[in-house]
């Protein structure tokens, strides 16, 4: 891909301590609109942590931030939601004991004039998100709790799609799924991908990272081992990078 | 009503019996029918206790039958369970979100000692012995400083992040010491005589024509919310109940509530107070057989009913409540969701403590005195209202009404023990501890049932 325009995200010199040990040394990636930049590494690479300073739930010790070339400063999960910053996180971040529509709302919601929560309107919204991405969904009215794992995760995915996020970051978004609802899920990464949506896939499995990235950021030990546009490498490529840290020819 | 989806048929539905097609179709819920029908048993074996006893000893009915379910007993449990009502609603809330408040029944004694000071030594000679201004003015004292220590004890836990058990144990003895050193362990006696209104009493009740306003006061609002409730379904094209549902529900609704207005106003005023009252009063013409004045509803009975309703429209309808459920849900859920989940904790033990110096100023008032022993182990009872209101020491779960329902409970078990003559203190705290640990365990069992 030519990606010769302004990025949509450029995350510059990101370094992140914590007591001590260097999560996030010096790291740089960028994101451009329409691309899926897939993000490798073991755990405890610093992938999650890195991505964490761009969502808003950490704060970078030194390190700059742009979106569409314009420094901005994140200093919490709201200030990323204002730059249209929606992460899913691999724990799925929802309240168990609230149902659907609440998940979904949850920081956002829909008030009446009064101030007043409008739960009919965000159970209606929901009914109509769920709709589009997860056609037998069907259990608007109980906690989250009481859904499958699949089903907890089109929340998750619900939520993020629906306050038009310009970047998208997915923390191992198909690690609790089964086949089906794998599918489904990259299905929906290029669909997104179509309508020019910048997203951040953080990814274990080698095989989906070649299917859906179009370009891989592999981090070992807090530190960027090297970037690479995935038509340009083989399997073997990467997890060489991944496992031994070795940098192909054609990284960046 | 035929243009109206209601309830898609299904098809288990010849399984279920009436009962579960009732409770379904009216969308009842079903724990807090359990909690209203363990209540009415707690009543009536209180009721019938004397004459089941004197069948066993032989003495027949000579014990006397039913001192429980009376006007008078009735109306005395609604007063005495109004203060640990208002506190358990604030309980609610801090036990939601996984945390606990120990220093409540502390917050009672001290903000009770400092309006007892107000109102009797500070404020009489500014503005006047009963000057009509003192208790407004003494009660907002109270209730702010209650809200103040709250606040304290909420900043400590939040953003010291010292946990809540050890920052209310140790308000709880902090703000006892305040309370005697207050007034040198001296009682503050008597309270403004407008204060003392606020405590109940026959003088502090509505009287029978203010308890039939506010018995329709309340039937209004109930037709007034199914109808929105309809509206807003209609609306968004959800399932309605079918109609003879919301007719149950209606009749259920209002019927308690004058149900409720009839017994209070059947409770009349006792001889005595009756006596003083044509005393002072030399123009009233007392009818053959005494003059009756209903007593109705009592001011902090009132006051509880106001909380209540406030409560539960700040947790079912406001951001504020929802966010509450999710911290408690997921505390990190709620906090990467952008919800300040610092200054939210900080605001529920503000509000814990202000509701704490609201029951002050009814406990005071009700004892016409401030003492610096006011309130003394009420955090236990305030926190075995929430919980055996199904409050979840796990946290994420609660409701207002249940609360209220359970200091309800726990003060009918203390009430009934007298009555039957149990009244030294040891049997009744047995009945109380007993019935804690059963409820709990009964409510597991009925969440491992539904789930």
């Amino acid at each position: 891909m030519a990606n010769t325009g302004t990025p949509l995200v450029e995350m510059r010199d990101i370094s992140i301590a914590f007591g001590g040990i260097k999560a996030v040394d010096h790291v740089s990636i960028d994101l451009h609109p329409g691309e899926v930049v897939g993000l490798l590494g073991h755990n405890g690479a610093g992938k999650s942590t890195l991505i964490k300073c761009l969502s808003g739930a950490y704060k970078a010790d030194a390190g700059e931030i742009y979106i569409n070339g314009a420094k901005v400063d994140i200093n919490n999960p709201r200030d990323a939601r204002e730059y249209n910053i929606e992460t899913i996180y691999q724990t799925l971040a929802l309240a168990d004991n609230l149902n659907a529509a609440s998940n979904l709302f949850l920081g956002r919601e829909i008030v009446s004039a009064g101030g007043f929560l409008d739960d009919s309107a965000m159970e209606a919204e929901t009914r109509k998100i769920m709709a589009r991405l997860n056609p037998n969904f069907r259990k608007f009215n109980v906690p989250v709790s009481a859904l499958s794992g699949g089903q907890r995760q089109s929340v998750a995915i619900a939520r993020a799609v629906y306050f038009n996020a310009k970047i998208l970051i997915m923390d191992e978004p198909t690690a609790a799924l089964g086949p089906q609802e794998t599918q489904m899920v990259a299905e929906l990464i290029q669909e997104l991908k179509k309508q020019g949506l910048g997203i951040f896939l953080i990814e274990h499995d080698i095989h989906a990272v070649m299917d859906l990235c179009d370009r891989a950021v592999v981090m070992k030990n807090g530190h960027r081992v090297g970037t690479v546009n995935v038509n340009e490498v083989t399997d073997e490529d990467i997890l060489g990078m991944i496992i031994m840290g070795k940098k192909p020819p054609q990284a960046v | 009503m035929t243009d109206t989806p209601t309830h898609a048929p299904q098809g288990s539905d010849a399984k279920l019996g009436p009962i579960a097609r009732f409770i379904r179709d009216t969308e009842l819920d079903t724990r807090m029918l359990g909690m209203v029908g363990a209540l009415l048993l707690i009543w009536s074996a209180f009721h019938f206790y004397p004459i089941i006893a004197g069948l066993f000893s032989g003495n027949g009915l000579n014990m006397g039958a039913g001192l429980f379910i009376t006007p008078r007993n009735l109306w005395n449990l609604s007063v005495q369970t109004s203060m640990t009502g208002i506190m358990a609603t604030g309980m609610v809330l801090v036990i939601i979100t996984r945390n606990i408040d120990l220093s409540v029944g502390s917050i009672v004694g001290v903000t009770g000692m400092v309006m007892g000071i107000v109102q009797v030594n500070i404020l009489p000679p500014m503005l006047g012995l009963g000057s009509p201004v003192i208790w407004i003015i003494t009660a907002i004292i109270g209730i702010i400083l209650g809200a103040m220590i709250g606040a304290l004890h909420g900043w400590l836990i939040a953003y010291r992040a010292i946990p809540s058990f050890i920052v209310t144990l140790g308000g709880m003895l902090v703000w006892r010491g305040a309370a005697f050193l207050t007034a040198d362990g001296k009682t503050i006696a008597p309270m403004d005589t407008t204060f003392a209104l606020l405590g109940g009493g026959p003088t502090g009740s509505v009287g029978a024509v203010g308890s039939w306003i506010v018995g329709l006061l309340g039937c209004i609002a109930v037709l007034w919310i199914m109808q929105a409730g309809r509206k807003s379904r209609t609306k968004h094209g959800f399932p309605q109940r079918p109609m003879w549902a919301e007719t149950v529900l209606a009749i259920l609704g209002c019927g308690v509530l004058i149900g409720a207005v009839l017994v209070v106003n059947a409770y009349t005023w006792p001889k005595g107070i009756v006596d003083a009252y044509v005393k002072a009063n030399p123009d009233v013409v007392v009818p053959e057989g005494g003059l009756q004045i209903s007593t109705g509803f009592a001011i902090p009975v009132l006051i509880l009913i106001v909380v209540g309703i406030l409560m539960t429209i700040l947790m079912t309808r406001t951001r504020f409540g929802r966010y509450v459920f999710a911290i408690g849900g997921n505390p990190e859920a709620a906090a990467l969701s952008g919800i300040n989940t610092k200054w939210m904790t900080l605001k529920i033990f503000a509000l814990m403590g202000l509701l704490s110096g609201l029951a002050a100023v009814v406990a005071s008032a009700r004892l016409n005195a401030a003492t610096n022993a006011l309130g003394t182990l009420d955090e236990l009872y305030v926190i075995a209202s929430a919980v055996v209101g199904g409050t979840s020491l796990a946290g994420g779960v609660g409701t207002i009404y249940g609360a209220i329902i359970g200091a309800l409970v726990m003060q009918s078990l203390q009430t009934g023990m007298v009555l039957i003559g149990y009244g030294d203190g040891s049997y009744r705290m047995i009945a109380v501890g007993v019935a804690l640990v059963l409820a709990v365990y009964l409510d597991n069992l009925y969440r491992q049932k539904t789930k």
